[in-house]
């Protein structure tokens, strides 16, 4: 059994781990990282990565349909479910190879195993790694970064059993296609997979227990998008909870509850997506000062659990759980922990959330009901993909932009967006954000022409009355 | 693009400093880690050591330059495979503020004499003044002056936070009621001029000698403990011969491994006094007496240019030994300019000693925030009078000064009578 010293070992290999991983190799640490089942975490093999290959093809099936509108034809177009998943896949199996490639260049060892805290021998944390129970190596280093993640919530009564009840995983590599599916939770990921399935062609119902889909969205996006949903046949319940869930052969009979409104429904087959945990059992927390608050570590702004040496990022520390959350805070504990001065604790306010559904959402910083509920006056600025030209050309006119601005200062509080490429959008705002912009800064600089980019420069000036489009 | 190299901040109260040396020259190759230049701050002279690695490109604040800002451009790395005709492109846009730099101070003076219309947020700090829109924008509204505020956004530059903490947190303005907060803080409350002394002086001659960082630090410290501490001052006759006698039969069996002085002692009385009377080992704040957890001895050390107070941390907890051979490695790091910021930054109390010289007493400013410091004179033969009858003894006179918000006479006398009484009776002190 290898007994080994380093400077710093990462517990988990996601976009948190290894992006902290080569981090600390650029400083010149040594570091081990150990990940137990794939590197890339779920984000490369099981989220993030996996379901836009998977969107990708849903995207070009709904243009396939709209070719007549182009003035293209085609006969005999259709799709092979399995090619798409395999696709997926294969994109998958790319980039965590990749991420491999990367570790191995930057020198990074890399233990195939579970990590986990085993105390500490002098000023140095003890971590011991395990296979299948059997024990693979014994580490020690300084510090030790937990990355381990985490995985979907499971509600009693809607327990998936990977047959007719989906986590995201299944619903990744499905075998056929569902006629009808229920989605349970509406957020990014419930979205993203009633948006894939019901492009391929499935009856698609959401359910979604607070009173608007994407809740975490700014109201008026929510709505937006609801719409342009329904249009495609999508069908929400929302203020609605599932209760009950009877498993048949080759179905499922879904309780629908919303206030006294109670409906039973059949569906083939049935999608979680109602929150995830964090991986916090078997790493050895137990006996340290380590705290777990709602399957959550609690962390200082610098990722710093409390427990000496002990840091935690990514999901496993709470949220919003994105993947690139999690790398920024990888790179700052690392940076933390090799001594680098003047660093800047992460505004969770200046980071981006992406949906990849079809329209797709973005958003950063305050929603306005958010805003106004923190005492900000501000000014609204909104602008249609209607009123773009290059929107038009594309043929892509749903979607709207939407920016918040304290009045007093001008300070860009937020920003809403759904539609065509959105997600590629954004990070002008987040840009804007972290360095602090005005409206006037933002107003007088040059935006190129056709681009549905000109709809960010025309929302900040509708918020100041001065659209020239609209 | 080449790697900028900024000016760093060295403390948390450094806004600008000067480029003492640089080391690397165009051309040389360097490693994350290397030491690049030395940086004069307010006290010492610090190393910089380079972040990044690649191939020094370029100089753009030369040797010598003073008043450099924090955040500055001062050089450029480049990067593998640049050229160095590649810093042109970046120059371009960092040299125009750089080469204002040299003379910026004289840009000070004016303003300050003048008050006139140049803008003091850029005169005040001698170069490009770098806040993000919105800091710049809230400052605006709230008639803070920039200059005055430290930034902590990427590089120094000043951001909403620092603004905000700035609104939250007025700076003490100078005492005319009718100045408005932004010429407060460009005019000092009396603007001694070159001009201005001259005259004062009769118009006669002078060489000009340039403020070095510690100059005006000292002015600037010594100045606000003048006029904000009330001091008092308690002066006590020590009699030395009994602790001459333990200081010779110590170095006598010192076997190299230390060398006494009676100023080490001194510094172990007073640390001790400190430990048994924590009233005296105290400073003031708004909020109350912050009476300190530890004993830190700051020691006045007469150094090129001026002084510094390097600290012996918890020498109630240290032996005379130790003591001794600690603040021999803090003087000559100080005389260097070697020390480190935390090691002549902070401390509890103060030691300043002008016996060397031949100084028979006197008294010190106070060295923020310290509630009190201790003046010791030379050790001399006087002629005392003992059990009726002249004598011959080493005595040697001790002046304390005393922060009155924080300690009274009668704390401040019972911290002398103990110190006399470790330093006349030596053996006390050693246990």
């Amino acid at each position: 059994m290898a007994e080994t010293s380093y400077d710093l070992i990462i517990i988990g290999g996601g976009p948190g781990g290894y992006v902290a991983a080569i981090r600390a190799a650029q400083l010149k640490l040594n570091v081990a990282l150990v990940e137990r089942e794939h590197l890339g975490g779920i984000c490369l093999n099981w989220g993030c990565i996996p379901t836009k290959a998977l969107l990708r093809s849903a995207e070009i099936n709904h243009l396939l349909h709209r070719l007549d509108e182009f003035g293209l034809s085609a006969t005999g177009t259709s799709f092979d479910l399995a090619k798409i998943v395999k696709r997926s896949r294969t994109v998958a199996g790319q980039l965590a190879g990749g991420v491999k490639h990367l570790l191995k260049k930057n020198k990074v060892t890399v233990f195939d195993g579970s990590g986990r805290l085993e105390g500490v021998a002098g000023d140095l944390r003890k971590v011991n790694v395990t296979k299948d129970d059997k024990p693979v190596a014994a580490l020690t280093a300084k510090n030790v970064i937990l990355a381990t993640g985490a995985r979907p919530r499971v509600l009693p009564g809607l327990e998936p059993d990977g047959k007719l009840v989906w986590t995201s995983k299944e619903a990744m590599i499905p075998e056929a296609l569902p006629k009808s599916l229920l989605v349970i939770g509406s957020g990014a990921i419930g979205i993203e997979f009633a948006s894939f399935y019901r492009n391929l062609g499935a009856e698609v119902t959401v359910v979604e227990a607070l009173d608007r889909i994407l809740p975490v969205e700014d109201a008026e996006i929510s709505a937006l998008a609801r719409k342009s949903f329904e249009k495609q046949g999508m069908k929400f319940h929302t203020g609605a909870t599932v209760k009950e869930l009877r498993r048949g052969k080759e179905s499922v009979l879904a309780t629908i509850v919303a206030g006294d409104k109670i409906e039973t429904l059949t569906f083939d087959r049935v999608i979680t997506a109602v929150g995830i945990v964090g991986n916090v059992e078997g790493i050895g927390l137990e006996g340290t000062k380590v705290k777990v608050e709602r399957t959550h570590v609690v962390v200082d702004q610098y990722a710093f659990t409390g427990e000496p040496g002990v840091y935690a990022i990514g999901d496993l520390a709470g949220p919003p759980w994105l993947a690139h959350k999690a790398s920024h805070e990888g790179i700052l504990a690392v940076e933390k922990i090799a001594g680098l001065p003047h660093l800047h604790p992460i505004d969770p306010l200046s980071i981006p959330g992406c949906t990849y559904c079809m329209p797709q959402i973005a958003s950063v910083g305050l929603t306005e009901a958010k805003a106004i509920e923190q005492g900000h006056s501000v000014k609204v600025g909104h602008f249609p993909y209607v009123g773009n030209g290059k929107a038009i050309a594309m043929g892509e006119t749903e979607g709207m932009i939407k920016t918040v601005f304290d009045a007093n200062t001008g300070a860009l509080l937020g920003a809403h967006m759904v539609g065509a490429e959105v997600t590629e959008l954004i990070q002008g705002y987040v840009i804007a954000r972290s360095l602090e912009t005005t409206e006037a800064e933002l107003i007088s600089s040059v935006f190129p022409h056709p681009t549905l980019s000109e709809m960010m420069h025309e929302s900040v000036l509708d918020a100041y009355q001065r659209a020239i489009h609209f | 693009m080449p790697i900028q190299i900024t000016m760093p901040a060295l403390s948390p109260t450094m806004t600008e400093g000067k480029i003492s040396k640089w080391l690397k020259a165009v051309g040389d190759t360097i490693k994350a880690g290397d030491v690049i230049a030395e940086i004069e701050t307010d006290k010492a002279t610090m190393e910089v050591e380079s972040a990044d690695e690649g191939v020094f490109g370029q100089i753009v604040v030369p040797e010598g330059t003073d008043g450099v800002q924090v955040g500055a451009v001062i050089g450029y790395i480049l990067a593998e495979g640049e050229k160095p005709g590649d810093v042109a492109v970046a120059k371009s846009v960092a040299i125009k503020p750089s080469a204002a730099l040299p003379t910026a101070p004289a840009e000070v003076g004016k303003t300050a004499g003048a008050a006139s219309q140049v803008a003091p947020s850029s005169a005040a700090r001698g170069s490009r003044l770098f806040a993000t829109p919105l800091a710049r924008r809230l400052a605006g509204e709230a008639g803070i002056d920039l200059a005055g505020i430290v930034g902590s956004g990427p590089h120094g530059r000043i951001v909403q936070a620092d603004v905000e903490a700035a609104k939250a947190s007025p700076r003490p303005r100078a005492a005319g009621p009718t100045q408005t907060p932004t010429t407060a803080a460009a005019v000092p409350a009396a603007s001694l001029t070159k001009d201005r002394v001259q005259s004062l002086a009769g118009g006669i001659g002078y060489d000009l000698q340039a403020h070095t960082s510690m100059r005006k630090a000292i002015a600037r410290r010594l100045t606000e403990a003048k006029q904000t501490i009330p001091h008092f001052y308690l002066t006590v006759d020590i009699e030395l011969d009994a602790l001459l006698d333990i200081r010779t039969k110590l170095n006598a069996r010192a076997d190299g491994n230390y060398k006494l002085s009676v100023n080490d002692f001194v510094i172990r009385a007073a640390a001790v006094a400190l430990k048994r009377l924590p009233e005296a080992n105290a400073s003031w704040s708004d909020d109350g007496v912050l009476l300190w957890k530890s004993v830190d001895i700051a020691v006045a050390v007469a150094i090129e240019g001026g002084l510094i107070t390097p600290i012996v941390k918890g020498a109630d907890l240290k032996g005379i030994a130790a003591i001794s051979n600690e603040m021999k490695d803090l003087g000559a790091r100080a005389k260097a300019g070697k020390l480190k910021l935390e090691e002549f930054q902070g401390g509890t109390f103060s030691i300043s000693n002008l016996g060397m010289f031949g100084i028979r007493e006197f008294s010190a400013v106070i060295n923020p925030p310290h509630g009190a410091i201790l003046a010791v004179g030379a050790g001399e033969e006087r002629v005392v009078v003992k059990n009726g009858a002249p004598a011959v003894a080493t005595v040697m006179t001790c002046t304390l000064s005393v922060d009155h918000r924080v300690i009274d006479g009668a704390v401040g006398a019972n911290f002398l009578r103990i110190f006399k009484g470790l330093m006349e009776d030596p053996l006390g002190m050693l246990v």
